[in-house]
């Protein structure tokens, strides 16, 4: 039954649905211009005393306990929780609500790289009116970066993912083979892995445009431009190349697990060692914690592997912020629920619920540094994200839809994985049709 | 009369094996006879098939006994060392405030309103159809035929923009209302009106000075009875398992069925800070069925009765 389930029928499904919305959205020409007006904090504050229901379409957890706690400081204010799906099944249902007109929610969680697209689309309201950006400073650069398109401010970030290398240390230390530093070690570790145990693998990969992205933002590529409805794509500057030069010797040694991420296979592998690492965002040990329960003391956490020895870049995978959909009538209420939520009580809370922050007060607090993690063997894991968000190269950015990229990644560089066709030959393919997809939906699109 | 009377398995053994029976004594004619030679070749193949249907369901019931972390390390096929199938139940009724009750309890509204009021209409209308004569019946049928060809799946969007020019989505009327047209299931009643009413019945009981709706009720309903449980239990499963429509329709997870709140609970292990609840899902998705495997049980000898309708030569 799990497998009638797996993420990536889900994923074709939603891919269709999120095509059928997006066309939707095209012909309703986009008539849902926020009704513009300038309200300060005062405002806010009064919306907050005044009270109301709010619908929040969020699917992260630990968002309940932070409901609670808005709830019991303003009393007035009702908020109605709703899990409408994650990641791109509520994308899909929120484009559907902007478009027919009705059903929106006055809060959605929206994840970094779906948010210009909807803020594009004009689908969100502009946060600025609310003095979001005198905010500046409060997060860390990535997050804070992610959350701005159109010279504007379209949601609060409210968690990051600083990467990191994930490894399971048990495994490294049978076989007598040190933790990679940079990117070549970690080709030469995977070597050393699969010869020592046949089974074994440093990593599993099957094609992730989440994670390709990311690597390539810690390599310094910027293949995507963007400047209102100017697009830019090109997947052959220098970044790009170093990882998919590097990539392709993982994939032709065959030392890449053939295990898609958050199946029930991946999680089996975690556990058992045969996925030896894993370069992912520093919201991860969560998800070990409740998903791998066998790794529990064997793994460990490092700095995620340079693309030149001694450098310190990172990047960032995943995260999601709060935004404001235009079309709710409550914006200011709302606005004060993404200020306690994001940035006032609420951090702590979702800190205390498993989740990583992206304010640098919550990041530097001597608390949160000094968190030993029982799963990593009593490790202070948050001393390696707090660093690794600290050195995140600014200046990335995603697409305006990004959202329908990533749904085609698979279809297009992912063949590397299964085919014989080259990772560089597949990215300069995802480029192609990213470009024929923008140039169809009205963008200025340029290779 | 033919061999169908005698070989119908009123009583019948094992339910897996007494459709194939029947269908296969229907399919026989003298001509083809020398065909029982062969049995033990099609029985081999015939419990190739069945092995072939029955191991996902095996998969599910020996899974759903295992822990989450036990799942992970057991052979698939057998039974892990851990028993935990009454607390794998317990928790999947109590996880996240006992939401799957909830879940259970919609579906079995939609189910009632959806399939019940489906089965309703495509009894009258298929009657209505086969019995009666009146102008615009052949534009009726194309339009039918027509419906049967559109999946449901391609009639989600435009819906969704109807019903939310309505203001229903997120409503249960958003899924049950939808799932009151049928066209296959009245293109089924239809068919079968008109082969199980005989015209000289109805024709009979009107000289007697029964009112139409009276004939209806009275003399023709029970002779559809194989039909309509048929009908009722196609528009049963479609209904027990529509996913689509729901997932667009709703946003409330207080109104989800099971499938759409599974899939929920699945979709959790994919997220950022989300619980990995396989062991959940799969004793769910066991509990899931169970129902339906109910139904088929209740209404397999209705159903079977149903298969042989219009075979007989008058």
């Amino acid at each position: 039954m799990i497998k009638t389930l797996t993420r990536r029928g889900l994923l074709q499904s939603s891919a269709v649905a999120a095509a059928l919305a997006l066309g939707l959205t095209a012909c309703g020409g986009g008539g849902n211009a926020a009704p513009q007006q300038t309200v300060n904090s005062d405002a806010v504050e009064a919306a907050l005393q005044k009270g109301g229901k709010l619908t929040v379409w969020a699917w992260d957890q630990s968002l309940k306990k932070v409901a609670e706690g808005f709830e019991a400081k303003y009393p007035n204010v009702d908020v109605n929780l709703v899990n409408a799906g994650t990641g791109n099944d509520q994308y899909t249902a929120l484009q559907n609500a902007v478009s027919a007109g009705s059903g929106v929610p006055d809060v959605a969680q929206i994840e970094y790289y779906a948010l210009p697209q909807f803020a594009l689309s004009k689908s969100l309201a502009d946060l600025g009116q609310f003095g979001a950006a005198d905010l500046d400073g409060t997060f860390t650069a990535g997050p804070w970066s992610s959350v701005q398109a159109q010279g504007g401010v379209y949601g609060l970030p409210m968690d990051s993912g600083p990467m990191a290398l994930f490894y399971n240390k048990e495994l490294f230390d049978k076989h007598g083979i040190a933790v990679p530093t940079t990117w070549d070690e970690f080709l030469e570790a995977g070597r050393a892995l699969k010869k020592a145990d046949p089974k074994a693998y440093i990593a599993n990969d099957t094609g992730d445009a989440g994670f390709t992205t990311s690597m390539i933002w810690q390599a310094g590529g910027k293949p995507y431009q963007v400047d209102g409805t100017n697009v830019g794509v090109n997947f052959s500057d220098e970044g790009s190349t170093k990882f998919a030069e590097t990539w392709q010797k993982l994939i032709d040694e065959d030392l890449l697990a053939p295990i898609s991420s958050w199946s029930d296979e991946w999680y089996k592998g975690l556990g058992n060692g045969t996925i030896a690492t894993l370069s992912t965002g520093a919201w991860m040990p969560g998800n070990l914690v409740s998903g791998v329960g066998d790794g529990a003391g064997k793994w460990r956490v490092a700095p995620l592997p340079q693309w030149e020895k001694g450098a310190t870049s990172s990047s960032e995978n995943g995260g999601s912020s709060l935004a404001i959909p235009a079309a709710s009538s409550q914006a200011a209420l709302a606005y004060g629920f993404l200020k306690y939520s994001n940035v006032e009580e609420g951090v702590q809370a979702r800190i205390d619920g498993g989740a990583f922050p992206a304010t640098s007060k919550d990041l530097a607090s001597e608390k949160f540094q000094n968190t030993q993690f029982k799963y990593f063997g009593g490790q202070k894991a948050n001393q390696i994200f707090a660093e690794s968000a600290k050195n995140v190269p600014a200046g990335w950015s995603y697409l305006p839809f990004q959202v329908y990229a990533n749904s085609i990644f698979n279809d297009t560089a992912g063949q590397a994985y299964v085919s014989g066709t080259k990772l560089k030959d597949g990215l300069t393919a995802w480029q192609k049709a990213s470009v024929k997809y923008g140039t169809e939906q009205g963008f200025t699109v340029k290779e | 009369m033919s061999v169908q009377t005698a070989s119908r398995p009123r009583s019948a053994g094992t339910g897996t094996s007494s459709p194939t029976r029947l269908r296969t004594t229907r399919l026989r004619s003298p001509r083809t006879a020398r065909r029982s030679r062969r049995s033990v070749a099609l029985t081999l193949l015939m419990g190739l098939v069945l092995l072939y249907s029955l191991a996902p369901l095996f998969w599910l019931l020996v899974n759903a006994t295992k822990t989450q972390d036990g799942l992970l390390n057991s052979f698939g096929l057998w039974f892990g060392g851990d028993f935990a199938l009454w607390d794998n139940i317990a928790r999947t009724a109590t996880y996240d405030g006992g939401i799957f009750l909830r879940w259970f309890a919609n579906t079995v509204l939609y189910v009632v309103l959806g399939a019940g009021g489906a089965t309703f209409l495509a009894v009258l209308g298929g009657y209505a159809l086969a019995k009666f004569d009146f102008p615009g019946r052949k534009a009726v049928f194309a339009v039918v035929i027509g419906a049967v060809a559109i999946p449901g799946t391609a009639l989600a969007v435009p819906t969704f923009l109807m019903f939310s020019q309505m203001g229903l989505t997120n409503t249960p009327w958003a899924v049950i209302i939808p799932s009151l047209i049928s066209p296959f299931g009245l293109y089924l009643m239809w068919t079968f009106a008109s082969e199980a009413i005989p015209t000289e019945i109805m024709e009979s009981a009107r000289i007697d000075g029964a009112s139409e709706a009276r004939t209806f009720f009275q003399v023709c309903l029970p002779l559809l009875t194989p039909g309509i449980v048929t009908v009722l239990l196609f528009t049963m499963v479609a209904t027990w398992n529509n996913y689509f429509l729901p997932l667009i329709m709703l946003k409330n997870p207080d109104w989800y069925p099971l499938t759409l709140g599974l899939n929920a609970w699945n979709a959790q292990a994919a997220t950022a800070g989300g619980e990995a609840i396989f062991n959940l899902v799969i004793t769910g998705s066991l509990l899931t069925i169970l129902p339906l495997i109910a139904a088929f049980l209740l209404l397999q000898s209705y159903w079977q009765s149903g298969l042989s309708a219009g075979s007989v030569k008058e």
